[in-house]
């Protein structure tokens, strides 16, 4: 090992590789052991093979501070940072990849597109992800961030021959390449003040200015329009309806949750970091973001009959919640977004696989009018739903409780009154539509007699997400010393 | 066994329900069996309580407490003292009248029913043991799923609407609650420097009045939408219209009760200075008064005989909040008696509306007429409801009103000229409702060959009557049990009010955060 290649830097970089060799490894096979579509089945075992030698890595390395009792392990010269905050996140992609990969084989074969590709295309945006939350350059983010965006405008229109698959992924492309030069701008300004892109050093130069100060106040803004947009919140959340709604269900899922806990890791690393002494100048602003986010996810999804659109409008309020525990700030604002976007990941994604199961051959199943009666043709979906709808509008003893729980707590804390009677009253809000579908369910005469794609994968997934959901919310305790060890600085 | 009985009371319909889940749902006698069973046992657990409980002893009883969330600060902690009992007691007792009176008014998913009413059971006796603010919170929204499906799937043809609407009401005022709640919990973290939900720690809390006056209005909004008080009740119409008949018996004689009891148990003793705060006590007496007048007025002029039930509701509930804002002994007694009489009558009117509804699908006050002739024992059953209802002496609503009154007279005689302006109107629709359906000849053919009550359905009452003249003609033991918590909840919002009845004294005595958690011990 060389001094630019030390190994250290091989400690800290396996998840990465481990995720960018097995992507490549999938396509390989893909390629050439595995032509005919029935095989195709076995690349999960690559997926999984992966995800297991990922977590092995990430696993060793939370060994390796707990028993030096550190709290980071820097790498690249401070390019990579492998901190409790990192960790956390990455094993939340880890858990949001793995149920979405287990859950497509059998939708993509009714969708007719089952390629290998997409397996490939999962370990790939997780690998960007792992950069996201790992990446302390501005360079390494900005890389990550297109690996991440790039395998994700692919999977949005995966289903080649779907009109509006093709049509959410070339607007999403479209958004998404033009924040992304936001971005770009924003850090080449910040490179700029502070001639290093270590996002260390990007600190401590920009602490040094005045918080008014002309060239930090467009860096800030620039860089906030292309976070923003990443985690979809008013008024740049245009693509987000569209998009969730046109990608294939699984897709939706994933892009749902793990883009957007990658992206709000993200946003995290530059808004405490860089951005953090330009505090007075964005909270107002961000102040105004989250409500105009809560407000407008809450009431558009008022009046949705698409399941995905709706989930797609509550998804957005979700993110308004978030940025509410960045606007508190203080260390159970910051804990409460790594909480939330724990229990989001697992209810977010199990009220999406319903749908998936919901999707069959000739039965596009994403109304709120395919759920009717549900609950009599198969009880176990229904319920599990229930519990996700009831974690998602915030409910104990469910998960979602949980979350909302210590972004109110934050509020309180620091003295945000009025946002926080606001964020609860889009609470009793939010349930009217969530209780839209459980009507549809519980009182509605049944739909279709034509039974739910039901497959080994889409069982275990549900499952698992809808045991956490319970966990999380009955007994939280070890799920919340976790997310105390991800708390930045 | 005994240091775990609370928790046995508590989750022994949990542990019913998922017996019940066990039942093939085609097995519908045996699920309705069980259910019955599994609620009489949850009703024979709480028994004990009543034996065991020591009524000279101040505080709480039965107390069990234990690390929940640690990082949050949060306890498994439950115990009961003299009004959680008769709550408590209420919950188990009407619980189980009310799953018995559905054996034959359901028989759609049947097994789905009981699995809601047993899930229910355990939601509500949490909220009226919890000592930890959180695990209160958690049964108090735990109680709103199943009464949600209850009203909308077995409900009456708007059941969709009026579940919704129960929901949306109660969830928005629980989370300003939560707010307060939260309020609370982080005050006493800058007080003492650790952060709990218990209630005995958050008493010692001093808080400034400005502050205290924003936590009691956001506990009062939870609260007060639960009452319902006035201007808060227009869920309640519709829930009690469109549930079953279960349903409404549950959600009035036990669910409205965990907002008055929310008033006892947490916005007196934790915000002792913004509750005697003139404008705040100003206002919760005048909208009672007014839930009280307009509760029984708007009664009057109902044609549908469950809504008429439904808004003496609000009237009654009116009492009860009158006697906790009159501050005095007999205001808060009276008042957690007149709960467990609303409790005890309510639930026998509307167990009443669901004999006839389940024979004829109607509830039009005018379909009826002269029940009397055709259907004696249901007669007499209800001239009893009645009157327990109206206040006749002897009976137990008597009890309730006249002590409530009491408080209110010493309180301010204003107030308690206005309530009994509401006592002479519950008199007058009350008995007017009588006269229309019961006496006189029978006007309508259908009503001719009506069934009377049969053996199953009397059983349902029985003990509801054995329990009314009970209160109404020796209520000492009621007293007795009250006296001790009352007198601790009046001691802490009215330091002083005891040892003097002078002015003087009472302003002199130094105002002391902690007396009433040792309890009693002047």
């Amino acid at each position: 090992m060389s001094q630019f290649y030390t190994s250290t830097d091989h400690f800290v970089l396996i998840p990465g590789i481990m995720l960018a060799l097995f992507g490549c490894a999938v396509l390989l096979f893909d390629f050439l052991v595995f032509p005919a579509p029935k095989q195709r089945k076995w690349l999960l075992l690559f997926v999984a093979l992966g995800e297991a030698f990922t977590g092995y890595g990430l696993w060793r390395q939370q060994a390796f501070l707990a028993a030096n009792g550190i709290p980071e392990i820097t790498a690249f010269q401070g390019a990579l940072t492998i901190d409790g905050f990192s960790l956390f996140f990455n094993w939340v992609f880890i858990a949001a990849a793995l149920l979405v990969a287990i859950v497509s084989y059998r939708y993509l074969e009714i969708e007719g597109e089952h390629h290998g590709e997409y397996y490939a295309l999962i370990l790939l945006s997780q690998c960007g992800m792992f950069f996201l939350a790992a990446g302390t350059d501005l360079v390494t983010l900005f890389v990550g961030l297109e690996l991440m965006a790039l395998s994700f405008y692919i999977m949005v229109g995966f289903l080649r021959r779907d009109k509006r698959s093709n049509e959410a992924a070339l607007k999403y492309l479209l958004l998404g390449a033009f924040s992304s030069g936001f971005l770009a701008y924003g850090f080449s300004l910040m490179y700029g003040m502070a001639g290093s892109t270590r996002l260390r050093e990007v600190t401590a130069a920009l602490a040094s200015r005045d918080p008014w100060d002309p060239v930090l106040f467009v860096a800030g803004v620039t860089t906030s329009v292309g976070l923003l947009f990443k985690i979809s919140v008013v008024p740049f959340h245009m693509w987000a309806p569209d998009a969730y709604e046109g990608a294939p269900t699984t897709v939706t899922a994933y892009l749902s949750v793990a883009s957007k806990a990658a992206s709000f890791a993200f946003l995290l690393r530059i808004f405490l970091g860089p951005l953090a002494a330009a505090r007075e100048v964005w909270e107002p602003l961000l102040v105004v973001v989250a409500v105009a986010t809560l407000t407008v996810g809450n009431f558009a999804a008022l009046t949705q009959t698409n399941v995905k659109r709706m989930l797609a409008y509550s998804s957005i309020s979700h993110a308004g919640y978030m940025l509410l525990g960045l606007i508190a700030g203080n260390d159970t604002g910051i804990q409460g977004i790594a909480v939330y976007v724990l229990v989001y990941t697992f209810m977010n994604l199990g009220a999406f696989l319903v749908v998936v199961a919901l999707r069959r051959q000739d039965i596009i199943g994403e109304d709120v009018d395919d759920m009717a009666g549900l609950i009599h043709k198969s009880p176990g979906y229904a319920v599990l739903m229930l519990i996700f709808l009831l974690s998602l509008a915030g409910i104990p003893p469910t998960a979602g409780f949980l979350g909302k729980y210590y972004i109110f707590l934050s509020l309180i804390q620091t003295g945000h009154y009025v946002l926080a009677v606001i964020a609860t009253l889009y609470v009793a809000l939010a349930i009217y539509y969530y209780f839209r579908i459980v009507r549809s369910m519980f009182a509605g005469e049944v739909a279709d007699k034509m039974p739910l794609a039901s497959s080994f994968g889409l069982r275990v997934a549900l499952t698992v997400s809808g045991v956490l959901t319970l966990w999380i919310g009955v007994y939280p305790e070890p799920f919340l010393r976790l997310a105390q060890t991800s708390l930045l600085r | 066994m005994d240091r775990h009985l609370l928790s046995i009371v508590l989750f022994a319909p949990l542990a019913g329900l998922l017996v019940l889940l066990l039942i093939p749902s085609s097995n519908r006698t045996l699920i309705r069996v069980w259910a019955n069973v599994a609620a009489f046992a949850g009703f024979l657990v709480s028994l004990p309580l009543v034996f065991r409980f020591d009524k000279s002893a101040a505080g709480f009883q039965f107390v069990e407490s234990m690390d929940w969330i640690p990082s949050l600060g949060v306890k498994y902690a439950i115990g009961i003292d003299g009004i959680s009992l008769l709550l408590v007691m209420l919950t188990t007792v009407v619980g189980f009248l009310a799953i018995l009176s559905s054996w034959s008014a359901i028989d759609t998913h049947v097994k789905e029913y009981y699995a809601m009413f047993l899930l229910q059971q355990t939601g509500i006796i949490g909220v009226f043991v919890a000592l930890d603010f959180f695990l209160f919170y958690v049964f108090w929204e735990v109680v709103l799923v199943p009464m949600y499906f209850i009203i909308g799937v077995w409900g009456g043809p708007r059941k969709l609407y009026a579940a919704i609407k129960f929901f949306l009401y109660t969830v928005a005022g629980s989370v300003l609650m939560l707010l307060g709640i939260l309020t609370l919990y982080f005050q006493h973290y800058q007080q003492f420097g650790f952060y709990t939900f218990e209630i005995a720690e958050l008493m010692k809390l001093n808080l400034p009045l400005g502050l205290e006056r924003w936590v009691f209005w956001a506990f009062f909004i939870g609260f007060a939408i639960k009452v319902p008080m006035f201007p808060f009740h227009t869920w309640l119409p519709d829930a009690h219209v469109e549930a079953p008949t279960a349903g409404s018996v549950i959600l009035a004689s036990i669910l409205l009760k965990m907002g008055t009891y929310g008033f006892i148990r947490f916005s007196l003793p934790l915000l002792p200075k913004a509750s005697i705060d003139q404008t705040i006590v100003g206002v919760l007496a005048a909208l009672s008064i007014v839930a009280i007048i307009y509760g029984a007025m708007v009664s009057l002029m109902q044609q549908d005989w469950k809504k008429l039930v439904a808004y003496s509701s609000v009237s009654h509930l009116g009492f009860c909040t009158l006697g906790i804002f009159a501050l005095n002994p007999n205001g808060i007694a009276g008042s957690v008696i007149q709960q467990i009489n609303h409790g005890i009558s309510t639930g026998m009117l509307f167990l009443i509306i669901g004999i006839v509804y389940e024979r004829r699908h109607t509830r039009e006050i005018a379909e009826y007429g002269g029940l009397g002739h055709v259907m004696p024992r249901y007669a007499t059953v209800f001239a009893i409801a009645m009157l327990s209802s109206a206040g006749l002496p002897l009976l137990n609503g008597f009890i309730g009103e006249f002590t409530i009154l009491q408080g209110a007279f010493e309180a301010n005689r204003a107030w308690a000229g206005f309530a009994v302006v509401g006592v002479v109107l519950g008199a007058a629709y009350l008995l007017w409702l009588y006269q229309r359906t019961i006496l006189g000849q029978v006007t309508n053919a259908k009503n001719l060959h009506l069934p009377d009550l049969n053996l199953r359905e009397m059983a349902v009452f029985l003990p509801l009557i054995a329990w009314a003249i009970w209160i109404g003609v020796y209520p000492k033991p009621y007293f007795d049990v009250l006296e001790k918590p009352v007198q601790q909840i009046v001691e802490r919002v009215r330091p002083g009010y005891y040892q003097a009845g002078t002015a003087n004294a009472r302003a002199a005595a130094p105002h002391s955060p902690s007396a009433a958690l040792e309890g009693g011990s002047r």
